[in-house]
C-alpha cells in the first residue's frame, strides 16, 4: 500500500486556515521551527507570541489571554506542555475550562530526542483532568483537518500532532469528525483499535492478517477525550477472538485503558491485549528502531492476533516490508529536533 | 498629590482600620484567621480599593452568591467575583489578587468600600459558599484562580497583553505576597512582561518577610528583592507599605515598561499583642482561653 506524502502538512495549512480568525494567537516556547510555526509567525507577526523556554508562564499568559476573548494556540514538543507546567495547565487553564490549544508535537517514541522529549504518558495524565479534550491524529488529512474541530470544542484541547513528511491515509474528503471513529474494516475474529501513528503501522498487517483468514474489525480513534462513540462500543462487541489495542504510548492509562473501561463498563467480555510502552521509559534512536525494541510494530501486532486466534499465521518479516508505505519509517530519516 | 488627597487618605485610613478590625472581629468569632495579613496589607489593600483602582461603583453592596459549579467546557459565561469590581471596560482598571489566602482581607476590604454585603463574612468558610477560606475565581474580588500561588502574575501578564492588543487605557493590577518570588514561575513572568513591554502591567507586593513556616530569612531569603526585579528591566518603587501618600504616589509612576510597587510592612502592625506568636504569624489560632480574651481586649480597644 502506498500513501501520498505530504510534506509539512501544518505549515501552510494553519496560515491558510487561521487568515480569517484574528482571534487566533500562537504563543511559542523556542520550537517555533521545529512545530512548523516559522512561516506562521512571519505571515502574521502581531499574532505571534514568544514565550521563550518558559512553559509555566506560557500556560498563565495563554489562560489571561483566553478570559480576554483570544485563543492562543500553544505550539512545542507534547513532552513540554504537560510535563513540567501540569500545575499551571490544570489551575489556570483546565479549571476555568478556557479556550486554549495545546498543539504537541512529536508524541511518544517519534522523537530521537530520548526520555526526556518521549511523551510517553501525555494521554494518561490529561485525560485524567476535568474538562480537557484530547485528540490525536493519525496521517496528513487530520492534521488538517483538526483544527476546525478544535476551534469548536468551548474548552481547552490538546492535540498530538504530527509534523514533517507524513502520509495521507484517509482522503481530503474525510475530514476529521469530533469524537467518531473511522472504522478502516470490518470482520469479526479481532477487534483492532488504533490510534496515531499506530494506525498506519496497523494497516501494513491487517491485509496480510485477512489473506490468512483472519477477519478484523479495525477502528481508527482521534478522539481519546471524551471517549464515548458507539462505533467503539458495537465494535468491541463483535469482537469473538479478542480485542487489541495498538498506541504510541505508555499502555497505562491510554487508549488501551480507555478501551478497557468501556469493556467493563458495558460488561464485554473478550480477551484485551494492549500494544504500546508496557510501563516502561523508552531511549533516543529512530522511530523504527524503536518500534521494533518497544514491540510497537506490525510485526508485533502479528504476534498478539496469534495469539488471539491461536494458531500461527506464518506471516514472515519480509511481507511486512513490502506492505511498508513509504520511507516515513526508514532509519535513514531520523527526525530532527 | 492633589487638592483633595487629604480628604482620600483620611477614607484609605479609616477602611484600612476597618479591615484589621473585621479581621480580628472574626478571628476572635472563628477561634482562627489570617490575622497577620489583614496586619501587613491594610494599607495596601485599602489604598488600592479607594484611591488607585479605577473602577465602576457597583450600585448597593453585593450579597456574596452560593456555590454554582465549577466552571465547565461552554460559552465562557461563569460569574466570577470580577463582578465586586463592577463592570469590565476597557478603561477601566482590573484587580487580579495572587495570594488566595488573603481572601477574609480581602473580603473585608470589600466590606469596608461597598462592594460585598456586611453580613459577607458570615458566609466565611461555610459549606456551599462562596466566601471561601482560600479564594477560587467565584469568591468575591477574585477573577482567576491563584491558591497555587505565583500563578497569577503570568495571568495577569496574558490579560494584560489582551488589551495592550486591544489598545485599551486601562491597567491590569496585580497583588501579590513576598513568598511568591520563591517560585520560579514568577521570574518566568517577569522576564515575559518585560519583554512583551507590558507597561499597563502594575504589581503591589506586601512584603511582610512572613510566611507559614516563619521568617522568610529563616525560610528561604528573597533579597536582594528589588534588585531582581530591576535587573529583569521592570521600574520598581520600595516604599513603606503604611505610608499611604507612598503607595498613592508610587501609584501614580508613570513608565514605559511593567512597574512593581514593593510595600514593605510590619506583619503585626496595629496589633501589637501579635508579635507574642512571633516568629510564626501565618495563621493566628488561639491557644487558651487567656490569649483569646487579651486579643478581645485588643479588640475593644479597636473600635474605641
Amino acid at each position: 500500500m502506498s500513501y501520498e506524502i505530504v510534506a509539512r502538512p501544518h505549515q501552510q495549512n494553519f496560515i491558510d486556515w487561521a487568515k480569517d480568525k484574528p482571534e487566533v494567537l500562537v504563543l511559542s516556547a523556542d520550537l517555533t521551527n521545529s512545530c512548523e510555526v516559522g512561516k506562521w509567525r512571519d505571515t502574521y507577526p502581531d499574532r505571534f507570541f514568544s514565550m521563550g523556554m518558559a512553559e509555566q508562564n506560557m500556560m498563565g499568559m495563554a489562560a489571561g489571554l483566553a478570559r480576554e476573548g483570544f485563543e492562543p494556540w500553544l505550539h512545542t514538543f507534547s513532552v513540554f506542555l504537560y510535563r513540567r507546567p501540569l500545575d499551571q495547565l490544570q489551575m489556570s487553564i483546565a479549571y476555568p475550562a478556557l479556550k486554549v490549544r495545546l498543539v504537541g508535537f512529536l508524541p511518544g517514541i517519534m522523537t530521537p530526542g530520548g526520555v526526556t522529549h518521549q511523551a510517553i504518558e501525555d494521554i494518561a495524565i490529561l485525560r485524567a483532568i476535568p474538562n480537557m479534550t484530547i485528540f490525536e491524529v493519525g496521517d496528513a488529512t487530520e492534521a488538517q483537518s483538526v483544527l476546525d474541530v478544535a476551534h469548536d470544542v468551548q474548552g481547552p484541547v490538546y492535540i498530538r500532532m504530527l509534523r514533517g513528511e507524513v502520509s495521507r491515509i484517509f482522503p481530503v474528503t474525510e475530514p476529521f469528525v469530533f469524537n467518531r471513529a473511522r472504522i478502516l474494516s470490518t470482520g469479526t475474529d479481532i477487534t483492532l483499535i488504533t490510534s496515531g501513528i499506530a494506525t498506519e503501522e496497523a494497516l501494513r498487517a491487517v491485509p496480510l492478517l485477512q489473506a490468512r483468514g483472519v477477519s478484523v474489525t479495525h477502528l481508527h480513534v482521534s478522539t481519546l477525550k471524551p471517549f464515548t462513540d458507539p462505533q467503539v462500543v458495537a465494535a468491541l462487541k463483535s469482537a469473538k477472538s479478542g480485542v487489541i489495542t495498538m498506541e504510541n504510548h505508555s499502555i497505562i492509562g491510554g487508549l488501551g485503558s480507555a478501551v478497557a473501561e468501556v469493556m467493563a463498563e458495558n460488561g464485554i467480555s473478550a480477551p484485551l491485549q494492549r500494544i504500546g510502552l508496557k510501563d516502561t521509559y523508552a531511549h533516543g534512536a529512530s522511530q523504527k528502531f524503536l518500534m521494533a525494541e518497544y514491540e510497537l510494530d506490525a510485526a508485533a501486532l502479528v504476534k498478539r492476533v496469534e495469539v488471539a486466534v491461536g494458531r500461527k499465521l506464518d506471516i514472515d518479516e519480509s511481507e511486512l516490508q513490502e506492505q511498508r508505505s513509504i520511507n516515513v519509517h526508514s532509519s535513514a530519516k531520523v527526525e530532527a529536533l | 498629590m492633589s487638592e483633595n488627597s487629604l480628604e482620600v487618605v483620611r477614607e484609605i485610613e479609616k477602611v484600612a482600620h476597618g479591615i484589621r478590625r473585621r479581621v480580628l472581629q472574626h478571628t476572635i468569632s472563628n477561634n482562627g484567621g489570617y490575622m497577620s495579613q489583614a496586619c501587613s496589607a491594610a494599607e495596601l489593600l485599602s489604598s488600592l480599593y479607594v484611591g488607585i483602582l479605577k473602577f465602576s461603583a457597583v450600585g448597593q453592596p453585593i450579597d456574596p452568591p452560593s456555590f454554582i459549579g465549577v466552571p465547565a467546557v461552554g460559552p465562557h459565561t461563569y460569574q466570577t467575583g470580577a463582578q465586586f469590581h463592577g463592570e469590565k471596560r476597557a478603561d477601566l482598571d482590573r484587580l487580579i489578587s495572587s495570594p488566595a489566602h488573603y481572601a477574609l482581607v480581602i473580603y473585608a476590604a470589600l466590606i469596608e468600600t461597598g462592594r460585598l454585603r456586611e453580613d459577607g463574612l458570615e458566609h466565611f468558610n461555610r459549606d456551599g459558599s462562596t466566601v471561601e477560606m482560600i479564594g477560587a475565581e467565584h469568591s468575591p474580588g477574585f477573577e482567576t484562580t491563584t491558591g497555587s500561588l505565583a500563578q497569577a502574575l503570568s495571568q495577569a501578564s496574558g490579560i494584560a497583553l489582551a488589551r495592550k492588543i486591544r489598545g485599551e487605557s486601562g491597567r491590569t493590577w496585580v497583588f501579590m505576597s513576598d513568598g511568591e518570588f520563591q517560585e520560579g514561575q514568577t521570574y518566568e513572568a517577569l522576564q515575559a512582561a518585560r519583554f512583551h513591554g507590558l507597561s499597563n502591567l502594575r504589581v503591589i507586593v506586601d512584603v511582610n518577610r512572613a510566611q507559614c513556616d516563619g521568617p522568610m530569612d529563616t525560610v528561604m531569603t528573597i533579597e536582594p528583592l528589588a534588585d531582581r526585579i530591576k535587573a529583569f528591566g521592570w521600574e520598581v518603587s520600595v516604599i513603606d507599605g503604611h505610608d499611604i501618600t507612598g503607595i498613592l504616589d508610587a501609584s501614580e509612576k508613570k513608565t514605559d515598561v511593567p512597574h512593581m510597587i514593593l510595600c514593605y510592612t510590619d506583619p503585626v502592625r496595629g496589633l501589637p499583642i501579635l508579635a507574642n506568636r512571633a516568629p510564626v504569624l501565618h495563621y493566628l489560632r488561639f491557644t487558651s482561653a487567656d490569649e483569646r480574651a487579651q486579643y478581645e481586649q485588643a479588640y475593644q480597644e479597636m473600635t474605641k
